[in-house]
């Protein structure tokens, strides 16, 4: 019972998100039933529907992946925006500073330069609760804008190319590189920037699986975010696991640039992130802090980005924001649980 | 470095701080009724908009002004039925407030006004007036005069609020409800009215923030145009200790430093010849605030219910 609640649950904020965005499709006088078809459909076409919703659901699966890591700690990380800017700027910064390196070498050190760079901006706020109590949302919040602030300073004034009018590094070196998967899936082309770091997305997800449930360290995470107290006094150290847990979700949030700077664009490019660190919050939530879930929720949400392109170009009134408003609504339905509580029981 | 602090900048200083004052003290209000408000930013957004549209269709800033505060009430009201009804963690219901707010503004806009994401520009004589519009002074007054009603009106507002927090009923029982909830309900306050009382006031004035910035300082709405000014306001509030004269000096603060780094671009620079960058500036009210809540300049103590929903039978 509990197993079916814990699916129908997120189906039904799904649902009720798309009730409401139809509403707002029909006040604004489009068909709700065609903008609907075109977000949805567009997804399942291969290759470029399957290929671009896989490549828009990489980032998403590792920034769902972080909040509900530390959601499961029994922390709200809405950090991860800001650690993955400094994620991304990081591994950018191995990849031009390393350049001639061999790929093998290189790319793993990029890879560690970004899960370091993250777990390092995600720590500080679990140190800053560990030490002085203060509590980790304000500090992510206040986080994000320093981080923005110092990878834009560094972009701008110290790794941009002279003369270059866009806000952008110069090119990692070509070691660097992740492969994308069109250069060895048939059928996929290369133009498409589905890369390798979708396989390590589905990796770390199997990763945290197996952290959270089959190892110590998991463990002793979720026995803290279930109940502080009873983890303390079964002698767990609360301070030591708050900062542990804002590490490993800082990481994960910082592989984002993994994909983005070593499998898209080989360069660290300012501003680059869609919200990629609130909508994880949605992503976590919808899938239920589990690693399964997580995923399914981001390849729902993938979907509905991919979709809007088509919304945009093919209907009169409704623009692309439309998949802002539905990812939105989800999180106020998925935050909302207790509206579909069975009345009464408690 | 003369050329930097003049008149202007405390003109300017005013400017910037005025929207950060209507929000922080917003947030002042659910934040005492014990409500966390991360979805200052959303309600900024959605009074900014509405500001634009209706002032462009009924030519009247104060018709615009007044539709703003409406509309962050009810944005303000669904937030509340979200985290008081059912209960919902108010951080994670802010952020999809914000988040719908980037959009909704945008498809709205596409669909009046057949653009992607602005309104179409208010006339000059349709925006909220300055003080020396309404009252014009003669010239050594005259400068006095040069700042907007709404910066006015905030001041005006700080003080109402100091007096409502600490010298009325509903004071009293808006901070017991935020420190104590259970004692203020064993007192016979209805906890949760209180509390949607604070929700929807803080979206009547984070609303009327919004509209200065596209009726006010600007002259149209544009996407995403509040560019982090709710969490800003959200900072002063706790640097300011969650009182209201301290969160407005805080708001001047944040103001400056926003202002000093406007006109300093271009003409201070650095020794190697370049421009300093804007962006250390920029950092300023989030270290602060980083710093403040770290316990480093006095402690900033939240109210004891900050976060926690209530419920009568657990």
């Amino acid at each position: 019972m509990s197993r079916l609640r814990e699916l129908l649950f997120p189906l039904g904020a799904v649902l009720c998100a798309f009730a409401v965005g139809a509403v707002v499709v029909l006040l604004v006088g489009d068909s709700p039933i065609e903008v609907y078809r075109l977000l949805l459909g567009s997804a399942l076409s291969w290759p470029d529907g399957i290929g671009y919703t896989l490549f828009f659901a990489t980032p998403l699966i590792f920034t769902g992946l972080a909040v509900a890591v530390a959601l499961r700690g029994g922390l709200l990380n809405i950090g991860a925006e800001g650690q993955l800017y400094v994620a991304a700027f990081a591994t950018a910064w191995v990849g031009i500073k390393l350049t001639g390196l061999p790929s093998l070498l290189l790319v793993p050190l990029c890879c560690l330069a970004a899960m370091g760079a993250g777990a390092t901006w995600g720590a500080i706020p679990g140190l800053l609760k560990a030490r002085f109590g203060s509590h980790e949302v304000i500090n992510t919040i206040m986080l994000n804008f320093i981080a923005v602030a110092l990878v834009g300073y560094l972009t701008q004034y110290h790794y941009r190319l002279p003369g270059d009018p866009i806000m952008e590094s110069v090119p990692i070196g070509d070691t660097a590189h992740l492969p994308r998967l069109g250069s060895f899936v048939p059928g996929l082309p290369e133009r498409i920037p589905l890369n390798v770091g979708f396989l390590l997305a589905l990796v770390a997800a199997w990763l945290v699986y197996v952290l959270l449930w089959k190892t110590k360290w998991g463990y002793e995470i979720r026995a803290t975010g279930q109940s502080p107290a009873a983890a303390e006094y079964g002698g767990i150290s609360i301070r030591k696991e708050i900062v542990l847990t804002m590490a490993i979700s800082g990481a994960l949030a910082g592989m984002v640039g993994i994909n983005e700077v070593l499998g898209y664009r080989y360069r660290y490019y300012d501003g680059f992130s869609d919200n990629y660190g609130f909508t994880g919050i949605a992503v976590a939530l919808l899938g239920r802090n589990h690693p399964a879930g997580v995923l399914l929720a981001a390849l729902l949400f993938a979907v509905l980005q991919r979709g809007g392109v088509p919304v945009d170009a093919f209907t009169q009134l409704v623009s692309k924001d439309i998949v802002q408003i539905l990812q939105a609504l989800v999180i106020l339905f998925v935050a909302a649980e207790g509206m579909f509580r069975v009345r009464g029981k408690r | 470095m003369g050329d930097v602090f003049t008149i202007s900048l405390v003109f300017s200083t005013i400017r910037l701080a005025t929207p950060l004052v209507w929000a922080a003290i917003g947030g002042l209000y659910s934040e005492r009724s014990g409500v966390v408000n991360i979805a200052l930013e959303g309600l900024m957004l959605a009074g900014a908009f509405t500001a634009a549209a209706v002032t462009f269709y009924a030519h009247s800033p104060w018709i615009g002004l007044a539709s703003a505060s409406i509309a962050g009430a009810v944005v303000a009201f669904v937030f509340a039925v979200i985290c008081i009804r059912f209960k919902a963690n108010e951080v994670v219901a802010g952020t999809g407030i914000n988040i719908l707010f980037l959009g909704l503004p945008a498809v709205l806009s596409g669909a009046l006004f057949l653009s992607s994401g602005s309104t179409p520009q208010v006339p000059r004589d349709e925006l909220l007036p300055t003080v020396w519009q309404i009252v014009p002074a003669a010239p050594p007054w005259r400068i006095l005069t040069d700042v907007s009603t709404i910066s006015l009106l905030a001041l005006v507002v700080v003080g109402c609020t100091w007096y409502v927090l600490y010298r009325t009923p509903f004071g009293l029982r808006l901070r017991s409800v935020g420190e104590n909830p259970e004692a203020a309900d064993a007192a016979g306050i209805r906890v949760e009215r209180i509390r949607y009382s604070g929700v929807v006031l803080s979206g009547v004035l984070a609303g009327i923030g919004g509209a200065y910035l596209s009726i006010g300082q600007s002259s149209l709405f544009t996407r995403n145009m509040t560019a982090g000014r709710g969490f800003i306001a959200l900072a002063a509030l706790i640097f300011g200790k969650w009182r209201p004269v301290q969160t407005m000096l805080a708001c001047l603060l944040f103001g400056f430093a926003d202002a000093v780094t406007i006109q300093m671009q271009g003409v201070v620079k650095m020794p190697s010849g370049e421009d300093v960058p804007v962006q250390f500036i920029q950092m300023i009210p989030y270290l602060v605030t980083i710093i403040v809540l770290a316990g480093f300049i006095g402690q900033s103590r939240a109210p004891g219910a900050l976060g926690v929903p209530y419920d009568k039978e657990a």
